[in-house]
């Protein structure tokens, strides 16, 4: 089954990327936004189709190498 | 003595850093990442480059490969690991040093010389050195060093930090730090100072008619530690 994981960078973190987007979004005349931040998005199609085994299977996979923990954190997300 | 250059996919500066190991008398072997023994080394180099195209998080794949488990149990019986650039992210995704190098803080390539200053030189790499100040080269991407608070607290208390980026008196403050490293650190130690990384490559500074001499400083230096 299909097992996707959002991975965003913790709040103390700085983002240049997100604020650069956020500077070019502002310029654009997107003038109503208050912050961007920018993350990665995985969808992992795990042979598995029990989905508590799965979401263990990908949160094992995030916290071992999707996700460095000391900078990000991460999200689990059944999609099928 | 003998040392031994890991190759990843992407790696580009295995050569050189051959080419200075063995100028300054190292036996130096070069070893594949997907091999599993590490031949019988005194230091091991882990080199700059882009492993696995800079792919997921710039070291994360390379911290993975076969070998790299025997460069953990190397660094944790007490063996020298040194980290140069990309080796430096490779040993901070192994988690052999603490913290991680996150993308320069105004978003550019930095590729240009830079003075670091040491200032703890209890270990093997730096005892001895007659200078504080060196100037070495950089040329990265990601190589803004960032930590937790607490994980700074733990490094300050252990002397862990190896070099500051500083100006060529030794200054260290925001003016000279080229990526936002937090403190202006250029390179970290683990605890038991056995494992070193750092951004700055002194592969690079080994002959006057190209660029300077004080990475020969410190190959010559670092052999005698060893010897």
């Amino acid at each position: 089954m299909k097992i996707s994981a959002i991975i965003t960078l913790k709040n103390d973190v700085l983002d240049p990327q997100g604020k650069v987007i956020h500077q070019t979004l502002d310029g654009m005349g997107f003038d109503n936004v208050n912050e961007v931040r920018q993350g990665k998005y995985f969808e992992i199609d795990v042979k598995e189709n029990d989905p508590k085994k799965a979401k263990e299977i990908v949160e094992n996979m995030c916290s071992k190498l999707l996700a460095n923990l000391v900078i990000e954190n991460y999200k689990i997300i059944e999609t099928q | 003595m003998k040392s031994s250059v890991i190759t990843f996919p992407g790696s580009n500066c295995d050569r050189d850093m051959d080419v200075a190991l063995k100028k300054f008398g190292f036996n130096n072997k070069m070893v594949w990442h997907n091999d599993s023994e590490l031949p019988k080394s005194d230091l091991i180099v882990l080199p700059g480059g882009f492993s696995y195209g800079d792919y997921l998080r710039c070291g994360s794949m390379a911290s993975k490969s076969k070998i790299m488990q025997s460069v953990i149990n190397f660094a944790k019986s007490g063996g020298l690991v040194m980290g140069v650039c990309n080796g430096f992210q490779i040993l901070v995704e192994a988690g052999l040093v603490p913290g991680v190098l996150l993308r320069n803080k105004y978003l550019q390539f930095i590729c240009k010389n830079v003075f670091v200053k040491l200032e703890n030189k209890e270990n093997s790499y730096f005892k001895n050195l007659d200078k504080n100040i060196l100037e070495f080269h950089i040329a990265h991407n990601e190589g803004n060093y960032f930590c937790t608070n607490d994980q700074l607290k733990e490094i300050e208390d252990n002397n862990q930090i190896a070099l500051y980026y500083c100006d060529n008196e030794g200054q260290i403050n925001e003016n000279f730090n080229p990526n936002g490293s937090i403190k202006n650190i250029a390179g970290i130690f683990n605890k038991n100072k056995n494992v070193l990384g750092m951004m700055p490559h002194p592969e690079r500074m080994i002959d006057q008619s190209l660029s300077g001499e004080d990475g020969s400083l410190f190959f010559k230096n670092l052999i005698n530690n060893i010897r």
